[in-house]
């Protein structure tokens, strides 16, 4: 038996322990936000957080998650609060048929988590305009192309999508 | 065909001793680390039936640790842990900024540098920067532990000196004395992520006083069935000004020691002409 914690729950796996995350999410807890895009480990429209991490749930073995802390996008928000980034990309036009979202936005959330670099070192890579973001650390538009760039769209455009991001970092300038 | 999860054996060894026990009794199992190209293959139906040595729980393996003569990385650390590891990226920059170009976040987060080696691809980014950095790979069996340079791990495509039953445990790379004057690395792709090379080079060079060359060291990845140091060319520059004349020799001697392939991703011509460019942009220090 597998033991895992998803979304704050904590839940057993019975199966095949070699059966794929995604079709464990989807399949046996019902959990249907993370989508299979390509099964190969290049589109993140599977992308889940594991400890936080980003992760394309195609590519895990369910074996490989016991005792492990999964979150998936049915608990970033809801639809009475959403998520300062689902607000944001609502409101940019950062969606369209949908497959991709949940993997850009759990990508997006585990990064805006994430540590964040100080001014003076994005200075030093010419990385600019900054936006402050969290207590006295700064990021980059850039860098969220290169934090997005496993994660295909293939009708949204990238720039509502970055837009998206930047937008909830300037909205909220602290994680949640 | 997809993966039939209920036809895998899964071995899944808690302790290092237990793997290496387990794996001498199945040395016909196929280890799995961070899967990032083991389930890939497995998405496509081609691991059915396959005994899986899962050694992804061997937390003594994900160990990064500075001693007094080098660094040590063991085989689980991902490519996330290596770019986050300050002595890391302080005296083996190029290694963290390979690290950084493999895949996006999402397989950095997952794939292993020992995942990486052993899966033996012509593009294994890591290579490079391995190769001129002389790193050494410590692998292990339940019989035997042995050390092997980095140039000799690989025989050709996917394929190493690793025996059945024998498992990467770390990579062991010297600190450099003296502080190269100069490093580089380049990965040229498609697009800037998730991408594989069509050509990746890392080089060291250290200069004495006078502008003379004291050592070169240059390797390329990609451009043939495994990675390959600029043998002819390091040979060359050493004890040279680096002229034009000496960088446009040196950038000839390149074909001496690669013979680029034809495949998918570019023409033997095309990595030629720019694998050229990238050595040239490195001695000249542009
Ligand atoms: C979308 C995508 C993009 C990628 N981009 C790049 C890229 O840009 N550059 C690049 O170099 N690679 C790339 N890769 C390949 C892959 O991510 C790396 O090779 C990674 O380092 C593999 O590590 P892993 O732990 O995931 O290996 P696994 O998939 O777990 O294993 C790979 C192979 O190595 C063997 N193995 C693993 N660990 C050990 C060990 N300790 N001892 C002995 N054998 C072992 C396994 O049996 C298997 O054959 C990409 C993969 C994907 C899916
Ligand atoms: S479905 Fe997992 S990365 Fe595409
Ligand atoms: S919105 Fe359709 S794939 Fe991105």
């Amino acid at each position: 038996m597998i033991k895992l914690t998803v979304n704050g729950k904590k839940r057993a796996f019975c199966g095949p322990p070699f059966k794929r995350l995604i079709d464990v999410l989807r399949e046996d807890f019902r959990l249907t936000g993370a989508k299979e895009g390509c099964g190969e480990g290049e589109c993140g429209a599977c992308a889940v957080l594991v400890e936080g991490q980003a992760v394309n749930s195609c590519l895990i073995p369910v074996c490989q998650m016991d005792g492990r802390k999964i979150e998936t996008i049915e608990a970033l928000g809801t639809v009475q609060k959403l998520h300062p980034l689902q607000e944001a990309f609502i409101e940019e036009g950062g969606a369209q048929c949908g497959i991709c979202t949940p993997g850009m936005l759990m990508t997006a959330c585990a990064w805006l988590r994430s540590h964040r670099a100080p001014k003076h070192s994005l200075r030093a890579h010419g990385a600019r305009p900054l936006l402050k973001y969290g207590r006295g650390t700064y990021r980059s538009p850039q860098d969220i192309r290169r934090v997005l760039a496993g994660n295909l769209c293939r009708c949204t455009g990238y720039q509502p999508i970055v837009n998206s991001v930047v937008r909830a970092m300037k909205r909220h300038r602290t994680p949640k | 065909m997809r993966g039939a999860p209920d036809t895998i054996i899964l071995l899944r060894p808690r302790s290092t001793r237990q793997a290496l026990e387990v794996f001498a009794q199945n040395p016909h199992a196929v280890p799995l680390a961070g899967g990032t190209d083991f389930m890939v293959s497995w998405n496509m139906g081609l691991h059915n039936g396959k005994t899986v040595l899962d050694i992804s729980a061997l937390r003594s393996w994900r160990k990064i640790s500075a001693a007094k003569t080098g660094v040590r990385i063991g085989a689980l650390a991902t490519h996330a842990d290596l770019q986050r590891h300050p002595a890391l990226r302080r005296e083996f920059s190029l290694l963290t900024e390979a690290c950084s170009e493999i895949g996006a976040a999402a397989i950095q987060n997952r794939g292993t540098l020992g995942g990486n080696i052993a899966n033996a691809s012509p593009a294994g980014d890591s290579f490079p920067p391995q190769a001129v950095y002389e790193a050494k790979v410590h692998a292990v069996s339940a019989q035997a532990r042995r050390l092997i340079p980095f140039n000799e791990i690989f025989v050709g495509v996917k394929k190493t000196v690793l025996r059945p039953g024998e498992l990467i445990e770390s990579v062991e790379i010297p600190f450099l004395k003296p502080r190269p004057s100069r490093q580089y690395f380049r990965k040229v792709g498609t697009r800037a992520a998730q991408a594989l090379s069509k050509t990746v080079a890392a080089g060291l060079l250290w200069l004495s006083r006078d502008g003379r060359v004291s050592e070169m060291r240059f390797a390329l990845g990609s451009m043939a069935t495994m990675v390959r140091r600029l043998k002819s060319a390091e040979h060359f520059v050493q004890g040279k000004k680096l002229t034009s004349e000496v960088i446009d020799h040196a950038c000839e001697l390149l074909a001496k020691d690669v013979s680029p392939i034809d495949d998918v991703r570019s023409t033997a011509q095309y990595r030629l002409k720019v694998s050229r460019n990238l050595l040239r942009e490195f001695l000249s220090g542009r």
